[in-house]
């Protein structure tokens, strides 16, 4: 149980506070509802560029790294195609330094040009390091574009081409900037060894004056159901021939989004699950093979990706895979494997919930969703699957009209 | 009459305490002995109840005779005994939600368990058989061997794999534990019956110690003894291995043709953790490439926008140590990348660190080591590393001390000592 207290501010900040004196640090947690998901077709990557820019200085602050770094403190941030999220962690006597920090860029950025021009070019590297130099780094580009027709989750939080950052403009980050960093638009968290008095003192100070901003709307173009399964082969300089598909599941507070993650984890999680077993140890097709979803806030995907064993042919290692899928649908799974990934659930959340840090963010999540609190209920949700509600949601998932899948074939 | 609230100043920043005047305490391990004379190093702490228990072998490369013996001795550690087969012992651990993981290092080599704690009594008995009765199967060897290969044609197709092994031959030798790197044919000729041998003499006849941390159970050095403290434990002698070190400096290698970004490695041979000016070097390295706000990074990433980031560190091996400077840039500006990583270290040599500056980095390191003490699993790794490293138990608070009073004329003479380009390898693989 994650006990916390919560208040919002008159401007609409909304402000959790999650004690734990056991630690001689505290966290703010600072969340804003944008994602690559609000980013316009024709600019992508701004939401993740935006993140950087960040860093560039704000309208009293020309440095923002150097006096969190002076006060003992660390930060990071990252961009996903829901949110953007950034985090300070700094002894807990220092706390109002993250105030004055976190306030002054809310208030707003100093929108340097020089700071602009260089992120570009830093985040056109990271877009290389991890999307092009990388073997099959196109993936998932293609596969977004292939499962998704309308939905925004068609692109990647880095962006469709490395031109849409090349041509972002000072115009473009301040428009963004004035949409979407507003307090009505953001969760803070501050967790860690801080009280609730001092917190809500802090948050009046230094955040109680900035405008509120209008709260953004958001207003996406569903994904209309899928009606046909979709193929696509690609050939590329790669060793080994890799399979990939895909399957639309459903929105975080779906019910069955529960029931999805469990039965990846039946799939796919550790040495005993199903995929693992019969395919890379029995069958020997494939030389790994994973099955995972994306957590996604909106209706998201379900994938299997492997790579296959030298001489193996695609439409052999397909069929292996498919084969295990009607198991799922037609059999129940038995009680013992339902508890085994039942148990492995309850473990992951008792280790992630060890760090302050992870916590926080927790809490930031669920209240960007709806309610903080929700983040204490997560448990009993997955209690309450079924080995029938597995195969039900099995038949649901795994339909061919549902699938997406990609072919990646070594080209030498 | 309106009441307007005072505006806060929001261009100063408030007050801070500086992070070098916090008091700082790594909470001490309990220790105590198996009956066989197994040391056992325990942290009881933690919100959650969890806890994890660490088994270390000296089990790593450094006893190998024959390459990636020790690495897949370990690996299948957890693929059959002579009653369960690796999918019973997957099973095992994961109905109970635990984490059994494996992992070989240079020296060592560990099994290590991740488990909430009301589960510890099912899952220790497992681990004494994985520990006594391994079989080693050969059909699970020939499954490694091939999806290991595999594995390894991804790789190397990476330019940052590629230049991670090179720089590492170019150090130490491709002879040495440190240098050696996997190659298809070392995988090929690997034989089951020289993998139980290894096993044979350095886990079931082995020298081992272990770790336990988090919310511990009463009963857990009864547990621990139930089930270890009668297993042979055995001092194994110490085996000198000589480094190689490559006569020529300078290297570029072309990996992929079509590559859009280099991978570049730096990097000089350094002492131990017992030479006297390691704890020092730290600071420098901080100061140089060791952080966000470091030099490296505030030139050649804020200024210039070369790279994703770059780094400086000091490797983390027993025996010896090397200083690497890495980093991924744009293929066409590696060779300014490279120059201004020297012009950072020539300006280390020339000119006295200011006080600001200095202070930001003492401040910085003191919260970060700060932070890093969060939880019972991050204070046992701590320790195990000063534990491993045949440290002596006042080795955090020299480092402490040392980030605290270190000057900034110190800094300058271990940059002139260390910081000497010619003592550096250079290497890009694009």
């Amino acid at each position: 149980m994650i006990h916390f207290d919560k208040f919002t501010l008159p401007n609409g900040l909304r402000v959790i506070v999650h004690q734990d004196t056991s630690t001689p640090m505290a966290v703010m947690n600072i969340m804003y509802d944008v994602g690559a998901r609000d980013e316009d077709e024709e600019r992508t990557g701004f939401a993740h560029l935006f993140e950087h820019l960040m860093f560039g200085g704000s309208i009293n602050i020309p440095n923002y790294d150097e006096p969190l770094q002076m006060a003992g403190g660390e930060n990071n941030a990252y961009t996903t195609n829901d949110l953007t999220n950034y985090y300070i962690q700094l002894p807990a006597e220092n706390l109002e330094t993250a105030f004055w920090l976190e306030s002054d860029r809310m208030l707003s950025l100093a929108f340097s040009e020089k700071s602009l021009d260089v992120q570009r070019k830093v985040v056109c590297e990271e877009f290389k390091e991890h999307y092009i130099a990388k073997p099959y780094g196109d993936v998932w580009h293609r596969m977004r574009e292939l499962a998704y027709s309308r939905h925004p989750y068609k692109w990647m939080t880095i962006g469709k081409e490395l031109s849409h950052i090349e041509n972002a403009s000072l115009d473009d980050v301040k428009n963004f900037f004035f949409k979407f960093y507003r307090p009505a638009n953001a969760v803070m968290v501050v967790a860690g060894n801080v009280t609730t008095e001092r917190v809500k003192q802090l948050a009046e100070k230094w955040f109680g004056d900035l405008p509120s901003g209008e709260k953004y709307k958001r207003n996406l173009p569903q994904e209309p159901a899928q009606v046909a399964e979709r193929k696509l082969e690609l050939k590329a300089n790669v060793p080994l021939d890799a399979f990939y598909k895909c399957w639309h599941i459903y929105p975080r507070l779906d019910r069955r989004y529960y029931i999805a993650d469990l039965l990846t984890d039946i799939l796919s999680g550790g040495g005993s699950s199903r995929l693992y077993q019969s395919l890379v140890k029995e069958q020997q097709l494939f030389s790994n093979i994973e099955c995972y979803h994306f957590g996604s806030s909106d209706a998201g995907l379900l994938c299997i990706e492997g790579k296959l064993v030298k001489g193996t042919k695609m439409n052999v290692a397909e069929a292996a895979v498919e084969k295990e899928l009607e198991k799922m649908k037609n059999e129940l799974v038995n009680e013992q494997e339902l508890q085994k990934v039942k148990n492995k659930t309850e473990s992951m959340i008792a280790f992630e919930d060890m760090s302050v840090l992870n916590r926080a963010n927790s809490l930031a999540y669920y209240e960007l969703l709806g309610d903080a609190a929700w983040m204490n209920y997560e448990l009993e949700k997955y209690a309450s699957v079924t080995a029938d509600d597995i195969k039900e949601e099995s038949k649901n998932i795994f339909r061919q009209e549902n699938s997406n899948t990609l072919y990646y074939y070594s080209g030498n | 009459m309106i009441e307007t609230k005072p505006s806060i100043e929001r261009r100063s920043a408030p007050p801070i305490v500086d992070a070098v005047d916090l008091e700082l305490k790594l909470k001490p391990y309990t220790k105590y002995t198996l009956k066989n004379g197994v040391d056992v190093y325990a942290i009881d702490a933690g919100a959650e109840e969890v806890l994890s228990v660490e088994w270390v072998f000296y089990a790593g490369n450094w006893y190998e005779d024959k390459p990636l013996v020790a690495a897949t001795t370990n690996f299948l550690l957890k693929n059959g005994t002579s009653r369960l087969n690796a999918f019973q012992i997957n099973e095992h651990f994961d109905y109970y939600g635990s984490y059994l993981n494996r992992a070989c290092y240079n020296e060592t080599a560990t099994l290590s368990l991740h488990c909430l704690t009301r589960h510890i009594g099912e899952l220790l008995p497992v681990v004494r058989e994985l520990i006594t009765d391994s079989v080693l199967p050969v059909e699970e060897l020939s499954i490694y061997q091939q999806n290991m290969k595999q594995r390894l044609k991804v790789n190397l197709k990476k330019n940052e794999f590629v230049a991670g092994r090179l720089i590492d031959v170019y150090l130490f030798g491709e002879n040495h534990p440190y240098g050696r790197f996997s190659r298809e044919e070392d995988f090929d000729a690997l034989n089951r019956a020289e993998l139980q041998a290894f096993y044979d003499k350095y886990y079931h006849n082995g020298k081992w110690v272990m770790f336990v941390a988090g919310r511990l159970p009463l009963n857990l050095e009864s547990l621990l003894n139930t089930y270890f403290g009668d297993l042979p434990y055995h001092e194994i002698g110490e085996k000198k291995i000589l480094t190689e070190p490559a006569a020529e400096r300078k290297y570029r290698i072309t990996n992929d043709e079509e590559g859009v970004q280099g991978s570049i490695r730096i990097a000089r041979a350094f002492p131990n953790r017992h030479h006297p000016d390691f704890l020092k070097v730290q600071v420098l390295n901080s100061l140089f490439g060791g952080f966000f706000g470091s030099r490296l990074m505030s030139n050649i990433r804020e200024d210039k926008g070369y790279t994703y980031g770059i780094h400086s560190y000091l490797q983390n091996h027993i025996h010896e140590s090397a200083w690497m400077i890495s980093t991924e840039a744009g293929k066409e500006v590696c060779e300014a990348t490279i120059a201004e990583v020297y012009k950072e270290m020539h300006d280390l040599k020339e000119e006295l660190v200011d006080d600001e500056e200095l202070q930001l980095v003492r401040n910085y390191m003191m919260g970060s080591i700060l932070g890093d003490l969060d939880g019972p699993f991050h204070i046992i790794a701590r320790w195990k590393n000063i534990i491993l490293n045949g440290l002596d138990e006042d080795y955090f608070y020299r480092s402490i001390n040392t980030i605290k009073t270190i000057t900034p004329e110190e800094l300058r003479e271990l940059a002139r000592k260390y910081l000497m380009k010619d003592d550096f390898y250079e290497l890009v693989v694009v």
